[in-house]
Order: C-alpha cells, then sequence, then structure tokens
C-alpha cells in the first residue's frame, strides 16, 4: 500500500484508502517522538525545502520537526509574497528551487493554486501547508488523527467548525476529511464569511452558535484574522466575540465529553474564551504532537514511490 | 492603367449576405476594391482578373470584431497592431475595433493618429479605433469625444475597467450624443468585484478563489439601461455573460431602450468548470460563469437579445499567466477561434448560419451606425471566405497573435477563414 | 516448493533455542526478546513463554519495525508499511534477545542493532532465528540457529505461523522471488 500521488495538494483528492494509510503511518511515528532519541534515518541525504510565503511559526517549525526527525536536511526559506512580486516571479522561484534537486517541497502561499502550479513544473514531492483560502491537508490530517484518538471514531459525530469559513483553508480541508469519514459537520459563521453554495458540500449552516453546539462531539474553532475587522465581513472584533466567541456557558450547550480544537494560534478572547481554550476540553496542545507525527508520516510516505 | 490585384472573381461559393437576406450559390466579382456585380454565374471578362475557386466555401461579408485589445501603443510585448491584425486576418475578420487602454491611454487624437498611421502601414485588416469615455480612463473627466471622433474614433469606451461614477457616465452618454457615437461599457461593479478572481460560485468555493459575484455585471447593466432611457443615448453593452444581464437587456429592449449588447464566444462555449485547477487561461473578465448563465446568453443570442459576437481578445504573455491565479492578468486572446465557437451555434441548434454570420459582420457594423458587414454592390470589397468543413486542432501554428493565453488550446475545431479579402485586397490563409 | 520444517520440528528447535538461551546467560535474568516484526515478533513470544515454563519467571518480550533503518529505502519502488516499535521496557542494562524468522544477508539484523542501539544501550545484544540460509553480504552471525538451510541467493524461504492466520511450517520456494530483507 502506498499513496497515489507525487505530491499532497489537498484532501480533496486523497481517498480514504490513503489517509488510512497516512494516519496509521502516523501512528508509528508518534512512538517515534515519545523516544529519548527521537530521530530515525529513514529519509537520510533527502533534502526538504520550507517554501513560506506567508508568515508561520507552528506550521513551518512542525514540518521543520518532522524532516529533522527522519534525518532529512532542512532549509527555510521566508519570503513575502509582495517581495516575490516586485522581483523575481513565481515561475523563476520554482525553477530555482527545482535547480537545487530538493526532494520535498513544503510551500505556503497567500494565493490557491500555488503549490499545484509549483508541483507541475518541479520533479520534487510538493506538501501543501496552506495555499489561499484552498486547502491545509496536513492540519486537516492531524485533526482527524486527534479526533480518531479521542473519540475511536469519527462516523455519526457532530462536529461544528466555527469561524471565517470564507477565507479558511483549515475549514475546507477539514470539512472534506470530516465528510469522508462520514462525520455530520456543522458550519456556524456570519453569512458574510460563509462562501458560495459551501452547503452543497453535504454540510448544515448555522448564523446562531448556541442552537449549533446543542450536543456538538467535536468543535473546531478557527483562527480570525483581525483585519477582517472594519472591512465588510462584520462590524467590531467585540460583536463577533459576542455573537461567534466559544465560552463556558456555550461549551456546556454541547455534549459533556465534547473536544475543543483550534489549529492556532489562538486569539484568546476573540474565538474562545481562556478558561475554555486551557480547560479539560481543550486538545489543542494534543494537535500540536499529532501534527509533527502526521507530517513525519506525509514526508516519509511520499519518499516511497517512484511516480512516472 | 488596370491594377492587377484588384480585379477578383470569386466563383461558385454559396454567398451568405445576411443584411439582404441573400443565401445562394453564385459568383462575386470585384473591381477596383469595390463589389462590382453578384449574380449565380459571371464570365471574366479578360485574362486581368484573378478567380477564386470558391465551391463549396461560403462567401460572407466581412467580419467585424467590435471589441479588440490591440496593445500597442504601451505594451508592444503582448501584442502589436501588426501582430493582431495578422490574428484578425487568419481568424477572418477584415476590421477590428481596438480598445482603448493602451499606454498612454487612447483620449485624445494624437494617440488615435499614431494607431491609424501604424494600422496604415503594418495592418493586414482595417483598425478602428475606439477613444476613451475619460481622461486616462480615470472614470473622472471626459475625455474630449469630439476631438478622438474628428481623428477617427469611432466608439468611446473605457473598457477594461467600468465607469464607476453614475453622473460622470450619464454625461458621457448625454454628450455622446453629438456625434452619434456609441458608448460601450464594460458593466462591472468594482466594490462588487473587490479582489475577486474567477466567478463566485461552486467552482471559486471549490478552489478557494475570491469570488466575482454575478451582480458584480449585471448591477452596471441595470445602470447603464436606467442612463441609456435618461439619456436616450447609444448604449452598447460588453461581453455580457450572465443570466441576469439578459434578463435586464431583454425586458430593455422590450421597453424600446437604446441598448445593444455583445457577448463573446467563451461565454457561450465554456463555464467556471474551465478554470479546472487554477487554469489561468481561463481567467477573464468578466468571469466564466454557471452553465446556467451560458443557456441564458444562448437564449440571448437566439432571440436577438444580444445583438452581436465578440472576441474580447486580450493577449498577455505566458510570463504574465504563468503565476499565481490570484495574479494573473484578466482575459484571453479570441480572434483566431471565435469563427469556429462560432459556428458551432449552428450545430448547437442556436442559430442558423446567416445569423452567426450577421452576428459577426452586419450587427457590429450596426452599432456602430456604419454601412458595412454587407455585400452591397459598389461597396468597398470586404469579405470572408469560410470552410465550414475543415477541422483543424487550436495550437501555437494556428495562432498569429504574439500571445498564446487560450483556454481553447489543444481543442478541436470545425471551420475557419480560407481567405478575406479587405477593400479589394486577397489575403489567403 | 520445499518443506523445510513442519510444525512439531520448529516447536523442538524453538524449545532447544530456549535451552540454549538460558545456558549461555545462566538463567533469564536480565533478558528481554525483542522480535523484529513480523515473524520475529511471534517468535519472540512464544520464546519468552516457553523460557518462562523451563525456568519459572518469563521475560519480557518487544517488538522492533526496523522500516526506518532500511538501507534499501531509496532504491525501493513502494515503502514497506510501518509497522509498530514496542519497547515497554527499559533495555538499558539488559541482555537482549533480538529474534527473527530468517537470517539472510545480515543488512535486516543491522538495521535491528542501529534501532536497539537508538533506543537504548543494552548490555547485549544476541541473535536468535529460526532459519539461517546463508549468503551474509555484512559481518553478522546468529548465536542461536533453528535450522542451518543451504539456499540460492534467488531463492525464498518463508516462515509461516499460526499468529499469522496459518499452519506453522517452513517452506523454500525454488523459483525466483524478489530478494527478501
Amino acid at each position: 500500500m502506498q499513496l497515489k500521488r507525487k505530491d499532497i495538494l489537498g484532501i480533496a483528492e486523497l481517498d480514504r484508502e490513503e489517509i488510512d494509510l497516512i494516519l496509521q503511518t502516523a501512528e508509528s511515528f508518534k512512538e517515534v517522538s515519545s523516544r529519548a532519541i527521537k530521530k530515525v534515518p529513514a529519509l537520510r541525504g533527502k533534502t526538504l525545502i520550507n517554501l513560506f510565503f506567508e508568515p508561520s511559526t507552528r506550521t513551518r517549525t512542525s514540518f521543520e520537526l518532522a524532516g529533522k526527525r527522519l534525518s532529512a536536511d532542512v532549509i527555510n526559506i521566508s519570503s513575502s509574497s509582495s517581495s516575490t512580486l516586485k522581483g523575481e516571479t513565481l515561475l523563476d522561484t520554482t525553477r530555482n528551487i527545482q535547480a537545487m534537486h530538493s526532494d520535498f517541497i513544503v510551500i505556503r502561499h497567500a494565493s490557491s493554486g500555488v503549490p499545484h502550479f509549483l508541483a507541475r513544473s518541479v520533479e520534487s514531492a510538493v506538501i501543501n501547508a496552506g495555499d489561499g483560502a484552498n486547502e491545509h491537508p496536513s492540519q486537516a490530517l492531524l485533526d482527524l488523527l486527534t479526533i480518531k484518538e479521542n473519540k475511536g471514531r469519527v462516523k455519526g459525530l457532530k462536529v461544528v467548525i466555527i469561524g471565517d469559513i470564507l477565507h479558511g483553508r483549515v475549514a475546507h480541508s477539514d470539512i472534506h476529511v470530516l465528510k469522508k469519514y462520514g462525520a455530520d459537520v456543522h458550519l456556524v459563521a456570519p453569512p458574510t464569511l460563509i462562501p458560495t453554495g459551501i452547503e452543497r458540500w453535504g454540510v448544515q449552516i448555522h448564523y446562531h452558535l448556541d442552537q449549533a453546539l446543542a450536543g456538538a462531539d467535536v468543535i473546531i474553532l478557527l483562527r480570525l484574522q483581525l483585519e477582517r475587522q472594519g472591512s465588510s465581513y462584520f462590524p467590531t472584533l467585540r460583536e463577533y466575540a459576542e455573537l461567534y466567541g466559544l465560552n463556558a456557558r456555550r461549551l456546556a450547550l454541547a455534549d459533556s465529553e465534547a473536544l475543543v480544537m483550534h489549529p492556532g494560534p489562538i486569539n484568546r478572547g476573540v474565538e474562545v474564551s481562556s478558561d475554555v481554550a486551557d480547560g479539560l476540553s481543550s486538545v489543542i496542545l494534543q494537535q500540536v504532537s499529532n501534527g509533527v507525527a502526521v507530517r513525519m508520516a506525509l514526508l516519509f510516505l511520499l519518499s516511497g514511490g517512484k511516480h512516472a | 492603367m488596370r491594377d492587377i490585384a484588384s480585379d477578383i472573381l470569386i466563383k461558385g461559393g454559396r454567398i451568405i449576405d445576411p443584411a439582404q437576406n441573400r443565401d445562394g450559390v453564385g459568383d462575386l466579382l470585384i473591381s477596383n476594391g469595390i463589389i462590382q456585380e453578384i449574380s449565380s454565374s459571371i464570365t471574366p471578362s479578360d485574362n486581368w482578373v484573378q478567380v477564386i475557386e470558391a465551391t463549396g466555401k461560403v462567401v460572407a461579408p466581412g467580419l467585424i470584431d467590435l471589441h479588440t485589445h490591440v496593445r500597442e501603443p504601451g505594451f508592444e510585448y503582448k501584442e502589436t497592431i501588426a501582430s493582431a491584425t495578422a490574428a484578425a486576418a487568419y481568424g477572418g475578420f477584415t476590421s477590428i475595433c481596438c480598445m482603448p487602454n493602451t499606454n498612454p491611454v487612447n483620449d485624445n487624437q494624437s494617440v488615435t493618429e499614431l494607431i491609424l498611421e501604424k494600422a496604415a502601414k503594418e495592418g493586414m485588416v482595417r483598425v478602428l479605433p475606439i477613444g476613451a469615455i475619460t481622461k486616462a480612463s480615470k472614470g473622472c473627466e471626459l475625455a474630449e469625444m469630439g476631438e478622438l471622433v474628428a481623428a477617427g474614433c469611432v466608439a468611446v469606451s473605457d473598457d477594461g475597467l467600468p465607469v464607476m461614477n453614475s453622473q460622470v457616465m450619464r454625461q458621457a452618454m448625454s454628450y455622446a450624443k453629438i456625434f452619434d457615437i456609441p458608448v460601450i461599457d464594460h458593466c462591472e461593479d468594482l466594490n462588487l468585484t473587490d479582489n475577486g478572481v474567477i466567478f463566485e460560485g461552486d467552482v471559486s468555493t471549490r478552489l478557494g478563489l475570491r469570488g466575482i459575484p454575478a451582480s458584480s455585471e449585471s448591477v452596471m447593466v441595470a445602470r447603464d439601461i436606467a442612463l441609456a432611457e435618461q439619456t436616450g443615448a447609444r448604449v452598447h453593452l460588453a461581453h455580457i455573460s450572465t443570466a441576469a444581464s439578459v434578463h435586464l437587456i431583454r425586458d430593455a429592449k422590450r421597453r424600446g431602450i437604446p441598448v445593444t449588447a455583445e457577448t463573446c464566444p467563451h461565454y457561450f462555449t465554456l463555464t467556471d468548470e474551465a478554470v479546472g485547477c487554477f487554469n489561468a487561461n481561463a481567467k477573464m473578465k468578466p468571469p466564466l460563469a454557471t452553465e446556467q448563465d451560458q443557456a441564458e446568453v444562448l437564449a440571448g443570442l437566439a432571440d436577438g437579445t444580444i445583438d452581436l459576437i465578440a472576441t474580447d481578445h486580450a493577449p498577455h504573455a505566458a510570463d504574465e499567466k504563468a503565476q499565481a491565479l490570484d495574479c494573473a492578468p484578466f482575459g484571453i486572446i479570441g480572434l483566431e477561434t471565435a469563427l469556429p465557437l462560432s459556428l458551432e451555434l449552428v450545430g448547437r441548434g442556436v442559430l442558423t448560419l446567416p445569423q452567426v454570420i450577421r452576428k459577426l459582420s452586419f450587427e457590429p457594423a450596426r452599432v456602430l451606425g456604419k454601412k458595412t458587414g454587407v455585400l452591397g454592390i459598389g461597396d468597398p470589397a470586404d469579405i470572408t471566405l469560410i470552410d465550414l468543413d475543415t477541422e483543424w486542432v487550436v495550437d501555437e501554428q494556428h495562432i498569429k497573435s504574439m500571445s498564446k493565453n487560450s483556454p481553447f488550446m489543444g481543442r478541436q475545431m470545425k471551420g475557419r477563414a480560407t481567405a478575406i479579402v479587405v477593400g479589394g485586397k486577397l489575403i489567403e490563409n | 516448493m520445499a518443506d523445510i520444517l513442519n510444525s512439531d520440528e520448529i516447536l523442538r528447535a524453538l524449545t532447544r533455542i530456549s535451552h540454549e538461551i538460558l545456558e549461555r546467560n545462566k538463567g533469564a535474568k536480565e533478558l528481554v526478546l525483542v522480535g523484529i516484526q513480523t515473524g520475529g515478533v511471534y517468535l519472540a513470544q512464544r520464546l519468552a513463554r516457553r523460557i518462562g515454563k523451563i525456568e519459572g519467571t518469563t521475560p519480557q518480550t518487544g517488538a522492533l519495525d526496523i522500516t526506518l533503518y532500511r538501507d534499501d529505502l531509496s532504491g525501493r519502488k513502494a515503502h514497506p508499511t510501518l509497522k509498530k516499535t514496542e519497547m515497554p521496557f527499559d533495555m538499558n542494562d539488559c541482555k537482549v534477545i533480538l529474534v527473527d524468522d530468517v537470517l539472510f544477508t545480515g543488512r535486516t539484523i543491522r538495521a535491528a542493532m542501529d534501532s536497539l542501539i537508538d533506543l537504548g544501550r543494552p548490555k547485549e545484544i544476541q541473535l536468535a532465528v529460526l532459519i539461517d540460509r546463508g549468503h551474509r553480504e555484512l559481518p553478522i552471525r546468529a548465536d542461536y540457529v533453528g535450522k542451518n538451510l543451504p539456499t540460492a541467493f534467488d531463492e525464498k524461504v518463508e516462515v509461516l505461523l499460526e499468529e499469522a492466520g496459518e499452519e506453522d511450517r517452513v517452506i523454500l520456494h525454488r523459483e525466483k522471488w524478489e530478494k527478501q530483507g
């Protein structure tokens, strides 16, 4: 059993067999991360380039650690999209990276589709670490792993995703993965932050948080980009937090065993109150640990097949 | 002294002249650059006549593209007057109307004159300049319309951009009545478009791309109709792409408001699904919309709501398109593919062959208030010869434009222009 | 295809190896048995039970997946599926009996030893195998061998075990098989 592809660009194109393989492999890597010596020689001599056109600490560090624990050489290249626009074109950047003979490229970019563009142009395995409002597949895989570990299943669980769905690549990937595993997915956001036609993905849409939370098994909070305040999406952070912030009172509406998840970094007091973020229901830090294991699994599995 | 090139006898073709309800096999004689005679059989009077065997081919009025971006002056790396007119000739067009969004913008006599001068020297087909509505197309102050018309502009437009300020647009329409020229509007509400990249719908949601709502077009169509009604000016709505716009225009025409409208082959051939996996060659403004929109555009073509077909030929260099879809410029080329894609409308049961030809020749001329697009005895001989049956695949060899940004690359086509005659001059493909 | 060992012969071989392990190590104190995934894991468990019967104390067992330590990862068409490494004890100051079903080129054992040393510092590593089929490519030898089996390089030895849903037996495939680890 192996992955059927050279790149990991999105959850949408992965089938369940592949996702199961990734999760199963990730479980083995969790054990590696628990060792005193957290390093195995599997990717010795391989090169991983972390190409981040958008600021990110968490995801970049997670991929970096994943690469290093597998003994790959890891290089971080950070550049803001704007400086790239002024000078080197994306195509030139791509060609330069291809010339470096890297085995893996992990890319994050503010524009949807850039990883796909890159994947078409280079032989290296490309992993999408977040493109525009499109996908963030490794986040969805670590979310799935975290849910499975805590709940033992995904099918039939009521999963409520709260926040900026419109600009939310995490939401996109999470919805894809949760639907593939038969979860009952609910989205909660102001209508201005819900993309056109997403109800056709088989999800239920709510504008009122309290009613959506009833009996929820999993609550996934999305990070709100604070600069959206004052745009026409919503009036103020204060009102947003009032309508869509998760607090202890609202959490009590969900199932008593409900998990609270967040891809980080958290805006305390906006998406979630501190007592909930740090409370017993929160599995936010477990998500971070699982992130390393899932990314190790992706790197390991992509190093396997020889693709035409 | 007789000019050898100016005497041409086109023999045995199916002569279709929609404006005069002519559709039949016959011969057409061109002498001294004008159409001398059309009849069932013409015998060449002497040996000086060049005979073109047209059996099995269609002989049509020269096609006119009301909407071309020629890019010269200013963007000669994308296209030049020479290359755009070569592409036009190859695609069967004998006249192209060039939009003013060059650099500098065609908002004054000197730019118009430069274009016409270059076109006379290097152009293979007629180039009819369209002047800007506002200075530098900034949407604020009116350009000197009288001067533009005097220099040779046939219409005004700020195409590429809408005139967002309704008062400015109202005044432009009123003022244009002096010269009896159409005001062509690129219907788009920039606030609704925001940072949109493709049509707002299932595809934009699937790809996580910012969407351009259908209302971005229809809101402006509604405004322009209201202003046309108020001013009585001739208003032409460019590249109509959505069902809502078609409904508005149909209603306006029923109420006798002097609006005309065009659509482009990509809007009746493709939908937003053509964006596929971030294909920058399917990115244009207005964006490719849904199947329902396409169906309404087709209905509009069939019932005359949409008067004509134009290309919106918008060349961009390969490295400009080879970017993140967000950053790639809007626009696709269309001169080489417009005719075969329009001919498909016959097979799709939307239009008859004469109707297709009419929407590519007589109707654009009518919008401009010109008496061209017909095969009139004594008229300058602008003629397009069409082979309806030739099958070909769009590849670089068939693209004469300097830019190759077409979503139709690799597509199977049927039918193409085999030759055109421009003012009596024969250009064979 | 030829039958090499039947279930009784496997049983006797494992019993003998158990006695040899106890004799050499002077009892079961400090002993842990670590099987290499997957066949070695079952054999390690069987040996531990047998030693327990003989000695009264059952040594702990572990499972080692050596995939991440293989020296042929980049050359292979597809990765083998990762299996669990489970070492539920502190290896330091233990004598590790590494258990595998077939000893061939020695590369698997090399990988296993590297992996063990990353996991801790065993006092000693010894190697027990059910079949030694020769063709060593590294300077490695087994301390305990169930059966020495002369083979051609491109033959394949297959150890079938009840734990994997088979009837216990060892067979030799004479036709060419893909080289095994």
